[in-house]
């Protein structure tokens, strides 16, 4: 593994890092939801998924990144090709 | 030789059964997703079905298998520039198991991709977990493929030419920030090293000694690339059932090549049953350091490509979907079905790649190219 590359995975590491201790920390924290459960029916609504099919949106994110020099973070889920 | 092929095949399993911006205090749905895909443009189809079965064991374990199928028929710009139309078909299976314990919800996975002149295995782990009264959900992801390069030649498998390895590692947040408004935040950087070219395309140079004016010669490119790509995006809910959402995208590699991601979009829910989507996405990226569309003589430069891909372009897809919902009488143990139908219709104005199968008594003085082509997807869901 290059020096060029441990630069390049650097904050990922450090973010994965912050996010793990906030795990741990999570259980000791005293913050307190600032939406209650009984305010979240338009969250929980499936218009305000992110993904309603992420069958279909990957299928589609796929379409792009075969054609396009860039790809990743999309935070779509699911599989699909379409290639060439 | 008749066909080309993109190295960023093993992302189409990347992100399977991962989820950014989803919840982690619970499994994902039971459903079934039957999907029919076709993508027609630039002289190319790409056509098959595809199924998703996802089903819960117990309260802690969920299992997922997918099949897809990709029917290629070819005959785009660069398969006529230099070489022939061809026909091919994909297969791709994948594998999946999610573990819940408490909050934290375990993923791991594997893919496999099989066609005559490309192999690609892809293994998967990602953890997520809710927290803060399940206003926050954070995830981390590893991903590592491998790949085998070959080439055929009229249909006959001739030889591998290398093997490619990627490694993939992926941070996301999803933050509830007011009773109508989520934020999703996502990270990802990743490395790939081996072969990285296509075995099929070639560059373009000067030659004088030929009557257009230019020949064809190998290309070669970097075997190593790092690339790191961060977006966010937004969604809020609107008091007449409908959202709005909105997303960004950053994109930069050891290439060369800078991207930027904008998209928005409108779903608006009607007569209970029905759900119509409306999007628009724009794209813009800056070629790669060692692309050109016309070298100035053969093997001017250790590095060289042609791929358009590499190029620079900017690009503009607008979508729209329709969505109705039913529950079936029979059998009884499906809740609901959705039919849907998805249409996206996608521009692409390349910058400096020129359509060289329109005759120019200059090299590089041809149009630029232009790619027009339309998506569709028709698929049907069960949730049970």
């Amino acid at each position: 593994m290059s020096n060029m590359h441990c630069w390049k995975i650097a904050p990922v590491l450090l973010l994965g890092g912050m996010l793990l201790g906030g795990m741990l920390l999570a259980g000791c924290s005293p913050i307190q939801p600032w939406v209650k459960p009984y305010e979240r029916e338009h969250l929980a609504d499936p218009i305000m998924s992110f993904d309603r099919n992420p069958f279909s949106a990957s299928y589609l994110d796929h379409v792009f990144e075969v054609r396009e020099g860039a790809h990743g973070a999309t935070g779509s889920v699911g599989g699909g090709c379409g290639c060439n | 030789m008749t066909r080309f092929h993109l190295q960023a095949r093993w992302l189409a399993a990347v992100i399977f059964g991962l989820g950014a911006v989803g919840r982690a205090d619970v499994l994902p749905e039971d459903r079934t997703d039957l999907l029919y895909h076709r993508y027609e443009g630039g002289g190319l189809t790409v056509q098959g079905p595809s199924v998703l079965v996802r089903k819960k064991f117990g309260d802690s374990f969920s299992m997922s298998y997918q099949y897809y199928e990709d029917l290629i028929s070819s005959a785009s710009i660069d398969v006529l520039s230099q070489a022939s139309a061809y026909k091919e078909k994909r297969t791709q299976n994948n594998l999946g198991f999610d573990y819940l314990h408490g909050s934290t919800l375990y993923s791991v996975g594997f893919i496999n991709s099989n066609e005559p002149d490309y192999k690609s295995n892809t293994a998967f782990f990602n953890i997520s977990q809710s927290m803060f009264g399940d206003l926050t959900t954070v995830s981390m992801g590893f991903t590592r493929g491998w790949d085998k390069v070959g080439e055929v030649d009229k249909g006959v498998f001739q030889r591998y030419v290398g093997s490619a390895d990627h490694r993939n590692w992926s941070v996301g947040l999803s933050q509830v920030l007011t009773r109508n408004l989520l934020l999703g935040l996502n990270f990802e950087a990743d490395e790939s090293d081996g072969y990285l070219q296509n075995p099929y395309r070639g560059v373009r140079f000067v030659d004088p000694e030929v009557a257009r004016g230019y020949a064809f010669g190998p290309a070669v490119s970097p075997n190593t690339r790092t690339g790191d790509a961060g977006s966010a995006q937004l969604k809020y809910y609107l008091p007449w059932h409908a959202a709005l959402d909105g997303s960004y995208r950053l994109y930069s590699d050891t290439w060369g090549v800078l991207a930027n991601t904008v998209k928005i979009g409108y779903t608006q829910a009607l007569f209970t049953d029905w759900t119509f989507e409306a999007n628009a996405r724009y794209y813009w990226q800056k070629h790669a350091n060692f692309y050109s569309d016309l070298f100035p003589f053969e093997n001017s430069q250790n590095f060289m490509s042609r791929d358009r891909e590499l190029a620079q372009f900017h690009s503009l897809t607008l979508g729209m979907g329709a969505s109705w919902e039913f529950h079936p009488p029979w059998p009884h143990w499906v809740d609901k079905g959705t039919l849907n139908l998805n249409l996206d219709h996608m521009r692409i104005d390349y910058q400096d790649f020129h359509n060289n199968l329109v005759a120019s008594p200059i090299p590089g003085d041809e149009p630029l190219y232009t790619l027009d082509a339309n998506v569709m997807q028709f698929f049907i869901s069960f949730w049970y």
